[in-house]
């Protein structure tokens, strides 16, 4: 935040620590409540006002008009607007989010259901784009205008520019019909699907944990793939970002100081600057983790793997709109999530934010 | 170089390169045309960026001249005698698809799709969150507050989803993408527009203009709205990159542009199921996205290297 938005009126300087923190620590909570109630005005908006009328939706225009009347008063479309958002609001922070039309299950149970697989691709996407994008980004600030800067930038590029659902049907092609090197489709193969007993819902490590290295190498070769994917756009993100944040601290007088030391290039680069960047590098890594969740609605859909993405999808092909709103409130709830923490990881990591 | 050799009293030649890059401009004319010299000069600089340019002039040209441009027609396909030819196949330069349609013609016709979509974004988005941006800049108070924690709302959302959430509702089809993408992107030209506006609203020009009885309304879209343009139009262009390949998202889970509309997206949608034996069905729409997203983004670079040069050093 610039610092001309401080309020001009000289604050008495008395407060002390603790005010300062519970000032912070409200502004905090204002933002989150105000925040994920937007989130759910929209989507109540979507749900019950975009619809022309949501019980045509729901029983076509058929139906007798008795039977209009009482499912109107069912869904509490006779109450006025305001009233149906307060009984939507309550209905959501319980984990109501009404029944699939599909699986005729609570869209809820099914969501729990789905969400590890997401969780465990954006989690391997991660890990890849954070361990080849930091190196990466480092190298090209390093050795700016080069060569290797050239190429990490045009890999960067590509990534921002290239269709992610387009990219993963070349690789599908490449990678499985042909080389035959990765397993296709969903998470495991058919072998295992039903004598497997999931504890975390994460495969990699329940198979690891109960010592089943046989479904452990299975699932390995079915997330490879959309994990490579999904860690070749955060590393796109990632290594921009570190090099960015790298040239700023290579900047920096410490730097000329150190070198003055007789410091060694690499204790320099890695040790200090690299440090020194790692503040912001880690909510660039958790805003990319977010992105990943929502960037996992297409790759899903290509991998047919079972996660959050792929039953949005799924629903949507089936007019299921109880379970669309559903996914999409879940994935908006951990995105803002995330935004936030980052936010706040940020303000605790780095002691200059916290003292404004 | 050799530096202009502007003597007193003697002035340069209109329009000459002393003319342009003249310290002391005559006219606001000649101000602004020199601004624009220096700037191009510098984007010009810029091979990458050029070629981003390059790419651009090319969609759009192809856009205008699709009918002359493609060999057959875009939607009407000859089932028995033309299915799924591999690339090169007598006139049929990138193969044709299940339907017997050319690919080449519906890439080319496609191209006016994907211009209609970023256009039209770029036209509803922008202007709502210049708007919101500079009332909320210049007002400050309540005003400010209350419009930045609107947009701040929007900004954390999950854009793809929500868009995808809209076109659910309001039924698929390119007009309801179009919009679904634009109320999810305006947020960022607000912050930025608020953050240009705060840094000339106490400035002297703008004090010199209310004291000669401006209103608030003309201050800002005579004198504040201006400024915060060149900004704006950089991260514009860098978003069209990503209103192509959401839009594409949409066309290839069905919502977007309905067949036989030749939409890149969908086309890859089409081409999916031929994947392993036909692949240039899907591919060659992707290799198109792909050419014409980069395009924006060496665009937008460049623009935004040209035009701050601050940051274009880092």
């Amino acid at each position: 935040m610039s610092m001309t938005t401080v309020t001009p009126k000289a604050r008495p300087r008395k407060k002390s620590r603790s005010h300062r923190f519970a000032v912070s620590l409200l502004r905090f909570l204002v933002v989150a409540v105000t925040t994920y109630l937007g989130l759910l005005a929209v989507t109540f908006f979507i749900g019950r006002v975009v619809p022309i009328d949501p019980v045509l939706a729901i029983l076509g225009d058929r139906a007798p008009a008795d039977v209009v009347e009482r499912t109107r008063r069912a869904l509490g479309l006779d109450l006025p607007l305001y009233e149906q958002f307060f009984i939507y609001l309550k209905s959501v922070l319980n984990g109501d989010f009404g029944t699939s039309v599909l699986t005729t299950n609570p869209v809820m149970s099914d969501i729990a259901e789905v969400f590890p697989a997401t969780l465990e691709l954006a989690m391997v996407g991660t890990i890849i784009g954070t361990v080849i994008g930091i190196p990466s980004g480092v190298l090209a600030a390093v050795k700016r205008n080069s060569i290797v800067d050239q190429i990490v930038r045009v890999i960067g590029l590509v990534g921002y520019s290239v269709p992610i659902f387009w990219l993963a049907l070349i690789a599908l092609v490449i990678f499985y019909a042909k080389l035959r090197l990765v397993a296709f489709p969903g998470r495991l193969d058919v072998v295992y699907q039903y004598t497997f007993e999931p504890i975390t819902g994460l495969y990699l490590i329940d198979s690891a944990i109960t010592g089943q290295w046989d479904v452990f190498w299975d699932a390995f070769r079915h997330i490879i793939l959309p994990g490579a994917l999904l860690g070749y756009f955060s590393l796109a993100y990632i290594s921009r970002m570190t090099r960015s944040f790298m040239l700023n601290e290579l900047g920096q007088e410490y730097i000329v100081a150190v070198r003055a030391k007789g410091l060694s290039e690499s204790k320099i680069i890695w040790g200090h600057a690299l440090r020194n960047a790692a503040v912001p590098l880690v909510t660039v890594i958790a805003l990319s983790f977010a992105g990943l969740l929502e960037g996992s609605v297409l790759t899903e859909t290509v991998f047919s793997w079972p996660g959050i993405g792929f039953y949005i999808t799924n629903s949507l092909q089936n007019a299921d709109m109880n379970a669309v709103l559903g996914g999409t409130i879940i994935i908006g709830t951990v995105f803002i999530g995330i935004n936030l923490l980052s936010d706040l990881l940020y303000r605790f990591l780095d002691p200059r934010t916290r003292n404004r | 170089m050799s530096t202009p050799s502007v003597t007193m009293g003697e002035s340069p030649k209109p329009y000459s390169r002393e003319w342009l890059l003249s310290d002391r401009p005559a006219s606001r004319r000649q101000a602004q045309l020199g601004r624009a010299y220096v700037t191009w000069r510098r984007f010009s600089a810029n091979p990458l960026a050029l070629l981003g340019l390059g790419i651009i002039i090319a969609l759009i040209l192809i856009a205008a001249f699709a009918d002359v441009l493609a060999p057959h027609s875009p939607v009407i396909g000859d089932l028995g005698g033309s299915r799924l030819f591999p690339p090169g196949t007598g006139s049929f330069l990138l193969g044709s698809d299940d339907q017997g349609r050319d690919i080449l013609s519906r890439l080319l016709y496609g191209s006016r799709w994907t211009l209609l979509v970023v256009v039209l974004v770029a036209i509803i988005s922008a202007p709502i969150g210049l708007i919101v941006g500079t009332v909320s800049g210049y007002a400050g108070g309540w005003v400010d507050a209350v419009l930045m924690r609107i947009t701040d709302i929007f900004l954390a959302f999950p854009k793809l989803v929500l868009a995808l959430a809209f076109v659910a509702a309001l039924g698929p089809g390119i007009q309801n993408a179009i919009i679904a993408i634009a109320i999810t992107s305006w947020p960022p030209y607000a912050r930025i527009a608020r953050a240009e506006t705060i840094t000339v609203r106490n400035s002297d020009y703008i004090s010199v203009v209310k004291l000669m009885g401006a209103s608030p309304v003309r201050i800002v879209l005579r004198h504040i709205i201006p400024l915060c343009m060149s900004s704006l139009i950089v991260r514009v262009t860098l978003d069209m990159a990503g209103i192509i390949l959401t839009a594409a998202g949409l066309g290839f889970l069905g919502l977007g542009a309905q067949p036989p509309l030749p939409e890149w997206g969908a086309m890859i949608a089409d081409g999916r199921r031929f994947i392993l034996d036909q692949w240039w069905v899907a591919a060659m729409p992707g290799i198109a996205i792909l050419v014409v997203s980069l395009g924006f983004n060496l665009l937008g670079d460049g623009l935004r290297d040209a035009l701050d040069p601050r940051e274009g050093n880092q």
